[in-house]
């Protein structure tokens, strides 16, 4: 075992190769193993989460319908302090986030104030003019965000991306965890780790915290919660159907429900009956055929008139994907600041917007050492990472900048930090980031402690996604 | 609960039931070829078929004179063209499973979707019969394993009831089929009673069925005509038997009464079925003829389960 020589920050090894404290039990626990043993468990989990189903599938390979995200054993280990100072963080980023979200379908102030500049909304396509002047119940718009945090240094934690749309992988944190517990069951009892399996019920709760006003919660009623689905078909199936579960909510089809008295009601088999909070894993442009893509099976017609009026709570709100734009996301630290009237607790990456002229020559300029990202792009598609491409690549793309500039953004490449994987080799240290869940109601932020840990696995790639051949970890936050 | 889920585990059931008897039927079709000349066995080979209800999907493919062993059993196990091979109705109860995994327990749908995965792994080749016995006994072990995680693990509610009903459904169904494709070696009036070849067809009936030890044991090995009838037909003792079968439809109906505070018309379909199953003996079955009575059951079997549907709400 042998910390990496890069410049990058091992999260397990200091420069001098010694085991960072965050570790050091669970290292000595490691060095104890009998390294076969350890290689056939690895083998195992593969097995059982096929067993389990726990797939995603990936558009566009007919081969491989249902694909696993593989999975590495190596926990992902953070302490109780660093704990404490990144859901500070988050939870400060969340509530500015969902103010922002409520301004912009409102007053608009932060553009009156000159503070965001008002071209940020045109040519967003997630901004839904239908939203505006309407306030969700419990004034709440992002029920369920995923914060995507990268790291740097000891202490330098920062944000690379925020997910309020429909922020996916919660059900890989649980299930990490379980796999995690089932193969070393003692490893649990020598480390004190923050339980996750809550998660669940958390959502749960949260969600029926934001009751419509339609809501009828005589005789002690509590507020039917259902989850949305597009289907079986959907990558995020296994997601959707294992937090229904999980929360002992239906989970739904939009061929199940239909709007009947100002209510959207499912059929279940002793007829109709109405949902309070829809959990929706469908994208707002399906939703509803009546307002938005009228080709759409995947939604109820007539839903959003159902919302306006107060008969049902969606989460999260139609028009949060509003805050998931990168061009957006460059004004964070402004939009913070505006809100909770603090500075961030949890830094931006710098960022370059190249419909700007001084940004656009400067990003022309050092394209060899930056990233440049689609303002609209998930997954780790489109994007161009300047260090690793080919004078071809960097070519081509350079085109496409100049062609249409306002569609990018820049940021520098980052030194990631690395954790190490288990590999036939023994320990080898890869990138990794970390997604946070932060839940909101009116009673308040809920961070689940840890998260999701993306982890790229191959050598020095920086790409985590598990669409480009991302895995994931369990992630550990200690207890004092 | 939901229609669609109610839908889903009601076909799920379903098919793992069909995928059992399948497998029970090539046993037997391939134990009967193994004692009989070619002759003699590809005419057993057809009745598998036909029993399965595959006769003009096998015959479009291979014509009306190949009912090879393989040809037929490698047709209902795996064949592409053939949209109720068994990898195909295990993959529809898989997807069914997955549909409404938020019903199910997680040993439930861990143990479909293991039978599944495993059963797609024992039919990526062709079969051999060499190998015939081995893929015939994982399939039974697996549906039986999917069968036990539900006995085993799941609350005694609408979703479980949806599920017996189903399963029961189908095997009725299934019964009924088998006792009728070979109806003609039951008519006494046609029975050499005695003769070996008798005491072989009929042999394969219960076979098929999982039936020749039990009938054995309680009729000391006399075999007969209508000792068959009686106990594949009427005998509740029996699980694969129409009586036993009536049975478990209505005491799931009957659950889903209570829970649901009310019956809707498939209990009174159910119930005038099950009283007129009750009134028969072997000779009124034989009096109005096996098989008009065979039909009329299937028929009426249809319309309970077109009810159930309707009154459940299944699809929109």
């Amino acid at each position: 075992m042998s910390g990496d020589a890069s410049a990058n920050f091992d999260e397990m090894y200091d420069a001098n190769g010694n085991v960072r404290p965050a570790y050091e039990d669970y290292c000595e626990w490691y060095d104890e193993q009998d390294r076969t043993i350890l290689r056939r468990k690895h083998e195992e989990a593969e097995s059982f989460f096929r067993r389990t189903g726990i797939t995603f599938n990936v558009y566009g390979q007919d081969d491989a319908e249902e694909r696993l995200i593989p999975f590495d054993p190596v926990p992902r280990i953070i302490t109780a302090s660093e704990w404490r100072r990144l859901s500070r963080g988050i939870e400060q980023r969340v509530r500015a986030l969902n103010a922002f979200l409520h301004d912009l379908y409102h007053r608009q102030e932060i553009i009156r104030s000159g503070r965001v500049p008002e071209w940020l909304l045109h040519g967003n396509e997630a901004f839904l003019p239908h939203m505006s002047g309407f306030t969700p119940p419990g004034n709440v718009y992002t029920h369920i965000t995923g914060i995507d945090l990268v790291r740097t240094g000891k202490d330098d934690f920062m944000v690379l991306e925020d997910n309020a749309r429909t922020p996916s992988g919660v059900s890989y944190m649980l299930e990490n965890r379980e796999t995690m517990m089932a193969m070393f069951p003692e490893l649990f009892t020598r480390v004190s780790v923050a339980p996750v399996s809550n998660y669940p019920r958390r959502l749960a709760r949260s969600l029926a915290a934001c009751p419509p006003p339609a809501f009828d919660g005589s005789n002690g009623r509590k507020p039917v919660v259902a989850v949305l689905t597009p289907g079986i078909y959907n990558s995020a199936y296994y997601e959707h159907a294992f937090l229904a579960d999980q929360m002992g909510a239906e989970l739904v089809e939009g061929t199940d429900l239909r709007v009947i008295d100002g209510r959207v009601q499912m059929r279940t088999t002793l007829g109709f009956t109405p949902i309070d909070v829809i959990y929706r894993r469908v994208d707002d442009e399906y939703l509803d055929p009546l307002t938005f893509n009228p080709d759409s099976v995947l939604g109820v017609p007539g839903i959003m008139d159902v919302y306006r009026a107060g008969g049902i709570t969606i989460a999260n709100a139609p028009g949060t994907g509003v805050a998931d734009d990168k061009a957006l996301y460059s004004f964070m630290p402004e939009i913070v600041e505006f809100y909770t009237g603090e500075k961030p607790l949890l830094p931006n990456v710098e960022t370059w917007r190249c419909m700007e002229p001084d940004s656009l020559a400067y990003v022309l300029d050092n394209i060899e050492d930056l990233v440049i990202k689609e303002v609209h792009g998930s997954g780790g598609y489109g994007m161009l990472i300047g260090p690793t491409s080919s004078k071809r690549e960097i070519a081509k793309f350079t085109a496409k900048l100049r062609a249409n500039p306002h569609n990018y953004i820049a940021q520098p490449t980052l030194s990631l930090s690395t954790c190490p994987i288990f590999t036939k080799k023994g320990l080898a240290p890869r990138h990794v980031d970390l997604r946070p869940f932060a839940l909101m109601s009116p009673n308040g932020i809920d961070i689940t402690p840890g998260g999701l840990t993306r982890v790229a696995l191959k050598r020095g790639s920086l790409v985590v996604n598990s669409s480009q051949g991302g895995g994931t970890k369990d992630s550990w936050v200690l207890e004092e | 609960m939901l229609g669609r889920s109610a839908n889903n585990i009601y076909w799920m059931f379903r098919y793992l039931e069909r995928a059992e008897n399948y497998a029970r039927l090539i046993d037997t079709g391939f134990r009967m070829a193994l004692t009989r000349d070619k002759t003699v066995s590809s005419g057993e080979w057809r009745s598998v078929i036909v029993t399965a209800g595959l006769q003009p999907a096998f015959e479009e493919k291979y014509g009306r004179d190949d009912y090879s062993g393989p040809n037929v059993y490698n047709f209902i196990l795996r064949d592409p063209d053939n949209h109720t091979s068994v990898l195909a109705i295990m993959e529809m109860a898989r997807n069914n499973a997955r549909g409404v995994r938020a019903a199910i327990t997680r040993e439930l749908w861990e143990a479909v979707n293991e039978s599944w995965m495993t059963v797609r792994d024992a039919l990526r080749r062709p079969v051999r019969n060499t190998n015939l016995n081995d893929v015939l006994d994982l399939i039974r072990h697996q549906t039986t394993q999917v069968r036990g995680a539900m006995l085993g693990g799941m609350l005694r509610n609408d979703i479980f009831n949806f599920g017996r009903i189903g399963q029961f459904l189908e095997r009725a169904d299934n019964t009924a089929r088998i006792v009728d494709v070979k109806y003609y070696v039951l008519l006494p009036s046609l029975s050499y009673v005695g003769s070996s070849l008798d005491n072989v067809q009929w042999e394969t009936i219960l076979r098929s069925l999982g039936a020749e030890r039990a009938y054995r044991w309680l009729n000391a090995g006399q075999m007969d005509a209508r000792g068959i009838v009686d106990f594949l037909v009427l005998d509740g003792r029996f699980p694969r038997s129409l009586s036993f079968c009536y049975e478990k439809l209505r005491a799931n109906l009957g659950n889903l009464a209570l829970q649901y505070g009310g019956e809707v018309e498939a209990h009174e379909l159910m119930r005038g079925a099950d009283v007129a199953l009750h009134d028969q003996t072997v000779s009124s079955i034989f009096e109005q003829g096996l098989h008009e009575f065979l039909t009329g059951f299937v028929a009426q079997n249809q319309r309970i389960a077109a009810a159930i549907q309707h009154d459940y709400r299944f699809v929109e």
